[in-house]
């Protein structure tokens, strides 16, 4: 899209008056920046929550069915299998649907998206409200099912039919699988609300001047990851309703004395879940790279590249979902495919590291906690990737699947990678979001615990998968092969203590910075995207006036001038938004 | 692999393992090197200004072509393994072919009698949890499941299969070494799956026969 269109609507709309009241101004807020911020604070509620599900899990799995004070009253303190199960249940479904994908998406795409194209709020500001408020539900729903009969949903993450399907087969297929599928449905239309305002806002709305090509990575990024959400959801939607269907109404979509195959589920939920590991990664990609150029002080190496990688994961990610099932009974010939097109989807994650290394290379850095945790990022990305391919490869994943290796890749991914990626976004818009500094020294702090930590917890993992130990086991050690990792477990247990303790530092950091923080100039880190064109905060319209844009997100360490940043909407002798030609190799 | 691999196949999978990790410690040392060479060299120091360079096309299509024809070859290489181990099961005929039935939480094997097919009367129902097979012989695995997923996993066998009701699914091996191997439930089936385990004996021809007339006895 060329930059005439893309003026349509940044002065038009005005959007609405700033609200007077408290409710409107705080809780029924249709300002994306409010609706950010919510879903900032109840996505981290909800980690915290997640986080302590985990410390339960590594508790059993170090010292199994050992009483743990204070928890599980009904049986003595004692975690019986049937809680163990859904402990990890829920931890899976809290930390991916309500921590990762509604944080990144719901939290920085929110707060972001208007103020980085030059807009004043959102397409859809109402819808925007909506669906923010279709996910209270949600949370209190999957909440209300750890206070029900049978407990909450036990049948893993994935809630394979048919322990999902029948109400009989495990205590928490009962009632907790019903609401969990019910509240999955609200999240759901929750991220396609969302994706459809990201959509629209980010074409329809830039400011004058920001082509498509001058986006910053971070918007690019929640753009690609909104198509996703918007053609991958309604397979899991539609998978939830059958689900549903099985369990209350007598089908049979998923269960085999009717005709129907639980294999089905398990394509429909991946045909959802694995581009959902895109949705939960982009994002934190995008926010790596804005936060690695800004701290080097330099161009992001190979934007284009960048951006068409981002294109070919999403694209792949369609055509992958079938390595989660290589011994799940698919057609072996199939298998074939899925590990070709896996190895190739490889590719651009590789294209994106070196990518990110270029922009290092030559850099002035600043070691800052922002810049800490995206290096952190790209430092854990790699392992999480490279342990990918183990997994892609349909001989060895025979081995590991469903072990720890597959724990460990995952949580490379997605707390090495998104979770690095989410405290570099914190405390890089901190700032913006509440016109305060964080405190850099805590977050140093935190940054240099939690990334030791984090892995001494999972490297190990590999070392488990490699050992066989299969995921999922209350007490593995009654396995004689899987009975000397237990003191190897013990010492990821400890760890873990330790790296869920160190986020108290984030936690109290932000707390105390929300409150006390140094004030924040619009600019700290003289980054040169829009949104620090504004006061920190902004105000309810986000910009006095609409920035005019004229050049790319990167333009740092530019020869034209003498500080070592060239903000996208500083005018220069001679600049208008659509003639000042592009630096070479841009 | 820390477990000692004792089937035909299971050198194949160990193999590939050490390649990719092989391939993926290169790339993992590079990169990690790059950027710990690129932290240290290139921080902050006053006065200094970052390279004004956005990109090279030829640095871009190198690491493109690389890691991919890499990747590519790594798709092709494996095909193979694949095939011999899953793709493609010995003629019944050659083969010992016995049924095991996964159910909530203990796996029950079944037999051929006398005439040496399954599905006929004179199939013999084996104790629940032991799988008793002859070494050195292919041995095929018409694996079903009864209530909910279960998978059926072998780690000495490098054997590995989820068990779909209504849907038996056919897998095979070949053990090589006598010995007491167990057996893991590895799909999450209910509030017993941890304890859902079993053995797989390999034993010499003549022991595995007598073990079965004496089943058969009984």
């Amino acid at each position: 899209m060329d930059s005439e269109t893309a003026t349509i609507s940044a002065d038009g709309h005005g959007g609405h008056p700033a609200p007077t009241s408290f409710w409107r101004k705080y809780i029924f807020s249709v300002d994306h920046k409010v609706i950010g911020i919510q879903f900032l604070f109840t996505s981290l509620f909800f980690a915290l929550i997640g986080g302590a599900l985990a410390m339960l899990i590594r508790t059993q799995l170090a010292w199994p069915f050992r009483e743990v004070p204070g928890f599980f009253p009904t049986s003595g303190g004692v975690m019986l299998p049937e809680a163990y199960i859904a402990m990890v249940t829920m931890h899976g479904t809290i930390m991916i649907f309500f921590v990762i994908i509604p944080i990144l998406s719901g939290a920085f795409g929110n707060f972001l998206i208007p103020l980085m194209v030059g807009a004043r709020d959102m397409a859809f500001p109402r819808l925007n409200m909506y669906s923010y408020w279709i996910m209270v539900p949600a949370f209190l729903v999957m909440l209300a099912a750890f206070f029900v009969e049978g407990g909450t949903a036990a049948a893993g993450w994935t809630s394979y039919p048919p322990l999902s399907a029948l109400a009989d087969m495990v205590p928490g297929s009962g009632m907790g699988q019903t609401l969990w599928i019910v509240s999955l449905l609200l999240v759901g239309t929750s991220s396609l609300m969302g994706a459809i305002n990201y959509i629209t806002t980010i074409v329809l709305m830039r400011a004058k001047g920001l082509t498509t090509f001058r986006l910053p990575l971070t918007i690019w990024a929640l753009f690609i990851t909104a198509i996703l959400v918007l053609l991958a959801t309604p397979v899991l939607t539609s998978a939830l309703i059958l689900l549903l269907l099985d369990r209350g109404m007598g089908t049979h979509f998923f269960l085999p004395d009717g005709g129907g195959n639980p294999i089905l589920w398990q394509h429909l939920f991946w045909f959802y879940s694995h581009p959902a590991v895109y949705i939960m990664i982009l994002p934190a990609m995008g926010i790596t790279s804005d936060v690695i150029s800004t701290f080097a002080r330099k161009p992001l190496f190979g934007y284009r590249p960048m951006v068409y990688s981002i294109m070919a994961i999403a694209g792949l990610g369609f055509i992958v979902w079938g390595h989660h099932m290589f011994v799940s009974g698919m057609s072996p010939v199939l298998g074939v495919t899925f590990m070709t097109s896996t190895m190739m989807i490889a590719l651009p994650s590789a294209i994106k590291t070196f990518n990110w290394l270029g922009t290092l290379w030559g850099g002035n850095i600043h070691f800052t906690s922002a810049m800490l945790n995206a290096i952190a990022f790209v430092a854990m990305f790699i392992i999480g990737g490279l342990t990918g391919v183990f997994a892609a490869a349909t001989p060895v994943d025979i081995f590991i699947h469903d072990t720890h290796w597959i724990v460990g890749h995952i949580h490379y991914v997605l707390f090495g990678g998104s979770l690095f990626g989410v405290f570099a976004g914190l405390y890089y818009w901190f700032p913006k979001m509440f016109g305060r500094m964080m405190d850099e020294r805590l977050g140093k702090i935190h940054f240099a615990l939690t990334f030791i930590t984090f892995n001494l917890v999972f490297f190990p993992m590999f070392i488990l998968g490699a050992s066989g130990m299969p995921r999922r086991l209350a007490d593995p050690y009654q396995y004689e092969f899987l009975a000397p990792l237990q003191g190897l477990n013990q010492f990821m247990t400890y760890s873990a203590f330790v790296l869920f303790l160190s986020q108290l530092i984030l936690i109290g950091n932000f707390a105390w910075s929300l409150f006390r923080g140094r004030q924040a100039a619009a600019n700290p880190w003289q980054a040169n995207t829009l949104e620090w064109a504004t006061t920190s905060p902004p105000p309810h319209d986000n910009f006095e006036t609409i920035p005019v844009v004229y050049r790319g997100a990167y333009e740092y360490a530019s020869p034209l001038i003498a500080e070592d940043y060239l903000p996208q909407h500083r005018w220069l002798d001679g600049a208008t938004p659509t003639t000042v030609p592009q630096p070479a190799g841009d | 692999m820390t477990v000692e691999s004792i089937s035909t196949f299971g050198n194949e999978v160990d193999s590939l393992f050490l390649i990719i990790l092989i391939v993926t410690g290169f790339a993992f040392v590079l990169t990690e090197g790059l950027l710990i060479y690129f932290l240290i060299r290139y921080r902050h120091r006053d006065g200094s200004k970052a390279r004004y360079i956005h990109g090279n096309r030829q640095v871009e299509i190198l690491w493109t072509l690389v890691p991919g024809l890499m990747l590519f070859g790594l798709a092709i290489y494996q095909t193979g393994a694949w095939q011999l181990i899953r793709q493609i099961l010995p003629a019944e005929s050659e083969a010992l072919v016995i049924a095991v039935e996964a159910r909530q939480f203990e796996w029950h094997p079944t037999y051929p009698g006398a005439d040496g097919r399954l599905g006929t009367d004179d199939d013999i129902e084996a104790p629940i949890n032991v799988i008793q097979v002859p070494v050195n012989r292919k041995v095929i695995v018409r694996l079903s499941a009864d209530d909910v997923l279960h998978s059926f996993f072998v780690p000495a066998l490098r054997v590995k299969q989820d068990a779909v009701p209504g849907r038996p699914i056919s897998l095979w091996f070949e053990a090589t070494k006598v010995g007491q191997y167990e057996i893991a439930c590895t799909e999450l089936c209910g509030l017993g799956h941890y304890r859902m385990r079993a053995f797989l004996t390999v034993a010499e021809p003549a022991d595995f026969e007598a073990w079965l007339a004496e089943i058969e006895a009984r």
